[in-house]
């Protein structure tokens, strides 16, 4: 049985990755979870600098989801590649950076500082809806994406993922713009940006007011937007929204997606990439299906 | 060692008015300390995320332990665990984020005195304490009024008990603070766990004192371990992992010298 997928030559042993900003870099989960079983670590988003993120609250649970306004607190480049990227070397299992900036020198900087370390893949933050400048700014507008796809290509040494967000009208063209600037991969769906009231206290219940949505809540969503990003470009997707089982994993795979995702449920349970990569197999098995390939955008 | 499990609920009661009492029984027991929590997860796919709950008290005696919780009805989560009955199972994992005894090991000896003050909510923590600590102990606790008292035939046998009510029903009218004057109590060191203004006003009194306090904090959490960045509250001093001046609640805390925060 084949569970390995390939990302820009890439090959990853399985599909199942964690989904940035839901894992850090693994150290606190590798308490649970087994690393090396894991397609890929998507590390949370390092910027050229530390990142003090925004004030608290910073998370609210909906229904079947939950909203987050970290603001991408992160210590930055050289910390992440000194203290993270060596605690990712000693596991077998991809490394894919993400990568976040207010302005696209300083996305490029990062994007330079990574070129001769472990990092397997990059993947370009242009979708976090949670920060005031940079990430999403770029994401919303095609010109801009295309723009910051092709500065970023021009340096990169890795394979680049420009990592989308839903919250556009078209989610095709924007993956479109990306295929054709050069980018190697897309990954979506970031989360959709929401809001939650406290009526008692008539307060917003985030300090930021406004949150990325994600969790089961988003899955039907992102599910439709891998389809339509699939039957517009040919480099690979990487799906999420979502994800808590095998059976969701495989929507994204059968709609297109080439790799998937696991975010937000890793907070309802620290063993669920485990769970779907082990589910994923069993459903191989039961199905006789001997490549997981077969099953990348098999939905008719 | 952090434990994720079904435990099993062996018991559950009503202390008073939306507070509630649970014994579960759960491996988690056995590396438990005074003032870590446990993420409890709901049965209901609707809500994703865990409850964090301060732990009430520690019973190694028996394999696997037992942990108590008490803790108040905040919402739909809480709600759902104050309806469980013996017998009823529940996901937990923990024990998590660092107790009180862990920054102090091996300054208490048995002739200090340790004041544990405790507020509303956050008076659970201290009973585990109190009967952790080898020393003097003295607790204060403060409620709304007498009719919102619990946990004060446990707190009274595990050390001398001062009592404040804000409506004055009971014990010092006013807060924690009052009591503590008014009762011109003096300790070597401070711990505790409640609101934030009351935090705030730990930290002035040790100050005055000249004795470090212990606080524990409070936020809404996601991952409970450290991952997601969710719960952190501002430091005095640039924080290890993320190299800014946010301490992570969950597994740099919950429990701080109250200098370590800004508050």
């Amino acid at each position: 049985m084949n569970t390995s997928v390939s990302i820009a030559g890439i090959t990853l042993k399985n599909p199942v990755m964690t989904a940035s900003g839901t894992f850090g870099s693994g150290i606190e989960y590798s308490e649970f979870v087994d690393l090396n079983k894991l397609g890929a670590v998507v590390t949370k988003g390092v910027s050229l600098t530390p990142w003090s993120g925004n004030p608290t609250p910073r998370v609210a649970e909906t229904y079947g989801g939950m909203l987050n306004a970290i603001g991408l607190q992160n210590p930055g480049i050289d910390t992440f590649i000194e203290r993270d990227l060596a605690f990712l070397s000693k596991y077998d299992t991809r490394i894919i950076v993400n990568v976040c900036g207010k302005t696209t020198g300083e996305y490029v900087e990062v994007v330079e500082r990574l070129a001769d370390t472990n990092a397997d893949l990059l993947e370009i933050n242009v979708s976090c809806p949670n920060v005031k400048e940079g990430a999403i700014a770029f994401g919303q507008d095609p010109k801009a994406l295309g723009n910051i796809t092709k500065e970023i290509k021009k340096k990169a040494k890795q394979p680049v993922i420009m990592k989308l967000s839903p919250n556009v009208t078209d989610i095709a063209l924007m993956a479109k713009v990306c295929e054709d600037a050069g980018a190697d991969a897309v990954s979506m769906i970031n989360t959709i940006t929401g809001m939650k009231i406290d009526v008692r206290r008539r307060r917003f219940v985030l300090a930021n007011k406004t949150g990325g949505l994600s969790g089961p809540a988003i899955k039907p969503v992102a599910v439709r937007m891998v389809y339509q990003a699939a039957s517009a470009v040919k480099i690979p997707i990487i799906g999420m929204g979502g994800i808590a089982s095998a059976e969701d994993a495989l929507e994204f795979i059968m709609a297109g997606a080439t790799a998937v995702a696991v975010g937000a449920a890793n907070f309802t349970d620290p063993y669920t990439t485990e769970k779907v990569i082990d589910g994923i197999g069993q459903y191989m098995t039961d199905n006789k299906v001997s490549d997981i390939n077969e099953l990348i955008g098999c939905v008719e | 060692m952090k434990i994720k499990e079904t435990a099993a609920v062996i018991s559950q009661e009503s202390l008073c008015g939306g507070v509630y009492s649970m014994w579960i029984e759960t491996n988690a027991a056995e590396y438990a300390s005074a003032g870590q929590f446990i993420s409890v997860y709901s049965n209901s796919d609707a809500r994703l995320l865990p409850r964090p709950i301060s732990i009430c008290e520690i019973d190694k005696t028996s394999k696997p332990g037992k942990l108590r919780l008490v803790y108040r009805i905040a919402g739909a989560g809480t709600d759902e665990f104050s309806r469980m009955t013996t017998g009823d199972r529940l996901d937990i994992l923990g024990p998590l984020g660092n107790g009180f005894l862990a920054p102090v090991s091996g300054e208490i000896s048995p002739d200090m005195t340790a004041l544990l003050i405790g507020g509303g909510i956050g008076i659970p923590p201290m009973l585990e304490l109190a009967k952790s600590l080898t020393c003097s102990v003295i607790t204060v606790a403060g409620y709304r009024s007498s009719m919102e008292m619990f946990l004060t035939d446990d707190l009274e046998s595990a050390g001398k008990l001062y009592i404040a009510t804000d409506d004055g029903s009971f014990g010092t009218k006013g807060t924690v603070i009052d009591a503590i004057r008014g009762e011109k109590i003096e300790a070597d060191m401070i711990f505790a766990c409640g609101p934030k203004p009351m935090l705030k006003g730990v930290k002035d009194l040790a100050e005055s004192m000249g004795v470090p306090a212990y606080i524990s904090m409070e936020e809404r959490m996601a991952c409970g371990v450290g991952a997601c960045l969710g719960c952190v509250c501002e430091s005095t001093a640039i924080d290890d992992h993320s190299k800014v001046n946010n301490k992570r609640i969950c597994a740099d805390g919950p429990v701080f010298n109250a200098s370590e925060v800004v508050l």
